[in-house]
């Protein structure tokens, strides 16, 4: 007999908007606060504190243009966010700070979120969308220069990229760069020669969020329409359609994989966040708390497995957090 | 009065004579109820004593036969009993025949259903008398079925005959049935067809009963006819004289029968819980089993039952709205909009102001597609929100509609109630609608003062009125009921007009004078709520002026739901027109109708028109006394 899926752990509330991002900063030391950071429709990142449930700073510096994406860069005193305001800004907040350092003007009114990647200690490689209708622009931080722009050819009209992410196979090697586009495909490029090597159809409607193991080297991507399709890298660093899994409601806005790679949850458009082993995609929970769209979810990156936690932030202004499967 | 036996023959002419001069006297009562309960004692077993009984009710002279034979009927306690006591006098008798079967069943209707039993009963116990029973069915059957009877009789008596009805019918055996059946389903056919067409729902349900019961005996191995129908407590007394037992049956398996059939059921109760005991424990172990495949994936999945299709969600804007009822094809949306429809309509009376006409039209054609809960009820809530947010134009198009070609009788119907519902609406208060279906009866509505274009003056009166009192005392201060205008006025000549309009010109599918008089009749009952809703307003006078006319023309109608309706208007007519306003334009006809009254009081065959008639009248009489009373 299963058990009935299990309640949130606790559930912020404050944000006063739909939540976009969020993004979990618990690695640190023993002592330091575990943090969530999330991202609104008002333009406001809130710092949320872990330990006393509470928002501890609202950062501003969007122009309350909503925020669709943030992300630590080395701990949590050095935070990117991105906003509708075409800006992705770089935060210090080390000791109570709260000053924008330095910005990049993007001039893309899109929604597709940034993604970053640790090349180097103090150097990371950031993929976004640029302005170009279907070009994706990788930048070097913090210099902010530009390493390559991922331009399709021609004749392939992929439409708008709508998400990203950049991964290397091992600390060293050469990063590659994952994006889904607007017409359904995902397409494998590399940085360095500024190519296409690979490209999959994997949906009929615009590739909504995806996420890669590089270990396995496989990965997830959800769509507007009801199937997750799995696909795998083989040796020749071709994409092949892996496993399609159908789900009940159509419409997926975040997929994200477990740093230890052993579940993955997604965020749905019909206000349930769905877990699934990551293994064989086998169905585990569908956790049904949120009364709107859930339009992102994350996994803590806490050192003490079983403290680790899921967040789902929604468009009804709340952000779950979810204490599950931890003991493996 | 006791008798020598023994062989003599004696003669008790003499006490026949006593006992029917007194029961034409009109001591039935007094003399029967000490002769019958001894004769029947007397006659029990002693077959002498029925003799003598018989011959006592055959030399009753014929005058005087009437009276004793319906005092035995009355009092006799049974039907056994009152064969006993009269024997086969209805065979031998003419004058006692044609009371029992004729008298007492066609001409009078104010005998109870025990009297009937009695009677009919004792026509089914004796072969001789049988013949008479069938011979009874077919004429109770050939009036029940004749349209002019249905039509002019009171209630009260369709409903004596189909009770008697009832009762042959469950006296009647296999045989009997089979040799009258042609005659009994032509009766029957013809029955229902008048009673159907009537326009109170009491006698529809009658003719359906009876006629459910001739199918059910008539046609007893093929397909029975079944009617629905409100059941209540008259209707389930009604189908009970169909199942009587005969007195003579007796059921002592029953009882066992009873016993056997609980033991059996309790039996397989217990054998299913113990298989769905066993079916429950060979599923854990293959699911462990499972488990233990995935060595790695050692992760429990929860429990996923929950997780259903989102039901979509209905559109929010009132256009959307439009475009799903006209031609989407996706059923869940459209449930969902008319669902979501009243409210929308509500919430964005603007919006729903610039497409009221297209929007109600759309509601007027509105079939249902699907197998919605209360389909008839959103409907016409959405109608009465779409007139009330745009009162004019969508009254100038429900009242053209009503007398347009090609509209289904329950299409015009529903327009009339919608005006009712909505009129109702517009004249209450702004409180949470109550928007009860008024049907057939006047409302209890809250009366309004008239309207006033702003509140200030009362404002600025009460401040001048309180600058310049002294108050000694304040005593306990009432609550004063919100008042707010009352929208139905600006719009009552718009309902009530064009409904009155084209009465009386025919087209070719709808003729309110002719066949369709059902409509005709809620028209009516309409145009007398509209009435009594415009109290107070500017039209009322014209709008009293034209429904008297109105009333006039259709006084004389056959339908008597058509004359409750017209007699309605009249009392709304002299509840909302001032009595001043009526003297003076319309002195005539109001004393016209005050002479039409008094008729229908007196010889009207419907209970409920009288009763409205005498109301009227009431009425008249305060409002005359009223105007008497107040110094000029």
């Amino acid at each position: 007999m299963a058990l009935p899926p299990p309640d949130p752990q606790f559930v912020l509330r404050g944000t006063g908007a739909a939540v976009h991002t969020l993004h979990f900063s618990c690695g640190g030391k023993e002592s330091d606060v575990p943090v969530l950071f999330s991202g609104s429709e008002t333009g406001f990142i809130h710092v949320w504190n872990l330990q006393t449930h509470r928002v501890d700073t609202a950062l501003d510096g969007h122009g309350r243009k909503s925020v669709y994406c943030v992300e630590t860069m080395g701990g949590k005193h050095r935070l990117l966010s991105q906003g509708r305001d075409q800006r992705i800004c770089l935060w210090d907040l080390a000791e109570g700070r709260t000053s924008v350092m330095d910005s990049v003007f993007t001039e893309n009114v899109g929604f597709c979120r940034c993604s970053l990647l640790k090349v180097a200690e103090g150097r990371w490689l950031m993929a976004m969308a640029a302005k170009a209708l279907d070009e994706v622009q990788v930048l070097e931080l913090p210099s902010k220069t530009s390493v390559c722009t991922l331009k399709p050819e021609a004749g392939a009209k992929l439409g708008m990229p709508m998400c990203l992410k950049l991964w290397q196979l091992s600390c060293g090697s050469q990063p590659l760069l994952l994006a889904g586009y607007e017409d359904g495909s995902v397409v494998l490029w590399n940085l360095t020669m500024g190519k296409a090597l690979s490209q999959l159809v994997c949906h009929q409607e615009p590739v909504m969020s995806l996420d890669f193991d590089s270990e396995k080297a496989k990965g997830i991507s959800g769509s507007s329409e009801k199937v997750l399709s799995i696909w795998r890298l083989n040796e020749q660093q071709n994409l092949q359609v892996y496993k399609t899994h159908k789900l009940v409601n159509a419409g997926i806005s975040d997929i994200t994989i477990r740093p230890d790679n052993k579940i993955l949850a997604t965020a749905g458009w019909d206000h349930r966040i769905r877990i699934f082993g990551w293994k064989k995609l086998k169905p585990l929970a569908v956790l049904d708390y949120h009364t709107a769209t859930v339009h992102s979810v994350s996994f803590s990156d806490h050192n003490n497995p079983s403290e680790r936690l899921l967040a789902a932030g929604s468009k009804d202004h709340r952000i779950s957090i979810w204490s599950i499967y931890t003991q493996t | 009065v006791c008798f020598i036996l023994g062989g003599v023959d004696c003669s008790i002419s003499f006490v026949s004579h006593v006992l029917g001069k007194a029961c034409v006297q009109g001591r039935q009562k007094e003399i029967l109820s000490v002769l019958v309960p001894r004769l029947t004692d007397l006659t029990k077993s002693d077959f002498i004593w029925q003799r003598i009984c018989w011959q006592l009710v055959e030399c009753v002279p014929d005058r005087w036969m009437e009276a004793v034979v319906l005092g035995f009927v009355q009092k006799a306690p049974g039907a056994d009993v009152l064969s006993r006591l009269l024997g086969n006098l209805v065979v031998k008798n003419k004058k006692a025949q044609f009371v029992v079967t004729q008298k007492m069943l066609l001409l009078q209707y104010g005998h109870t259903t025990a009297v009937l039993q009695n009677l009919l009963g004792y026509l089914s116990l004796d072969s001789l008398r049988r013949a008479l029973l069938i011979k009874v069915l077919q004429e109770l059957l050939d009036t029940w079925g004749s349209s002019s009877a249905v039509k002019h009789s009171p209630p009260e008596q369709q409903q004596y005959i189909s009770k008697a009805i009832l009762i042959c019918l469950s006296h009647l055996k296999e045989p009997e049935i089979e040799s009258c059946r042609q005659e009994l389903l032509t009766g029957m056919m013809e029955g229902v067809k008048c009673h159907l067409d009537s326009s109170l729902p009491q006698i529809r349900r009658l003719g359906m009963i009876v006629a459910e019961s001739l199918s059910s005996k008539i046609n007893t191995d093929g397909p029975v006819l079944k009617f629905q129908y409100e059941e209540d407590d008259e209707a389930r007394e009604l189908k009970a004289l169909l199942m009587q037992t005969p007195p003579f049956c007796v059921v002592p398996s029953l009882p066992d029968d009873d016993r056997n059939e609980k033991a059996d059921a309790a039996l397989p109760l217990v054998l299913e819980g113990n298989k769905k005991s066993h079916a429950a424990a060979p599923v854990v172990p293959e699911e462990e089993s499972d488990a233990e495949l995935d060595s790695d994936d050692d992760l429990i999945p929860y429990d996923m039952s929950e997780d259903k299709e989102l039901k979509t969600k209905a559109p929010v804007y009132i256009r959307d709205c439009i475009e799903v009822l006209t031609g989407c094809e996706d059923v869940d949306k459209w449930e969902a909009t008319l669902k979501a429809l009243e409210s929308l309509i509500r919430k964005n009376p603007a919006a729903t102001r610039e497409v009221s006409v297209e929007l109600a039209k759309i509601l007027l054609h509105l079939e249902e597609k699907t197998c919605i809960e209360g389909f008839a009820e959103l409907r016409q809530r959405a109608q009465v929100a779409v007139l009330t947010t745009d009162p004019i134009p969508v009254a100038k198009y429900l009242t053209s509609q009503f007398y347009s070609l090609n509209y289904s009788l329950c299409q015009r119907v529903d327009v009339l109630d919608v005006l009712v519902l909505a009129a109702q609406e517009l004249s209450c208060p702004k409180s949470r609608g109550k928007t009860k279906h008024s049907g057939a009866q006047k409302p209890c509505i809250q009366l309004l003062p008239g309207s006033d274009s702003s509140k200030d003056w009362k404002r600025i009166v009460d401040e001048r009125i309180k600058s310049k009192t002294r108050r000694f005392a304040t005593s306990q201060s009432q609550v004063e009921l919100a008042s707010s205008p009352n929208e139905f006025s600006s719009v009552a000549g718009h309902f009530f007009f064009p409904l009155i309009q084209y009465f009386d010109r025919p087209l070719t599918t709808f003729d309110l004078l002719g066949e369709d008089h059902f409509v005709l009749g809620r028209l009516v009952h309409t145009l007398a709520v509209l009435m009594y809703l415009a109290v107070n307003t500017v039209a009322v006078a014209a709008m009293g002026k034209a429904l008297l006319e109105f009333v006039w023309a259709l006084r004389f109608h056959a339908d008597g739901y058509v004359r409750q309706g017209l007699l309605s208007c009249i009392s709304s007519i002299l509840l909302s027109v001032p009595m001043e306003r009526l003297l003076e334009d319309v002195t005539e006809e109001l004393l016209e109708t005050l002479s039409w009254l008094g008729d229908v009081v007196e010889k009207d065959p419907d209970g409920d028109c009288r009763r409205l008639a005498l109301q009227s009248l009431l009425l008249m009489e305060n409002l005359k006394n009223k105007l008497k009373t107040v110094p000029s």
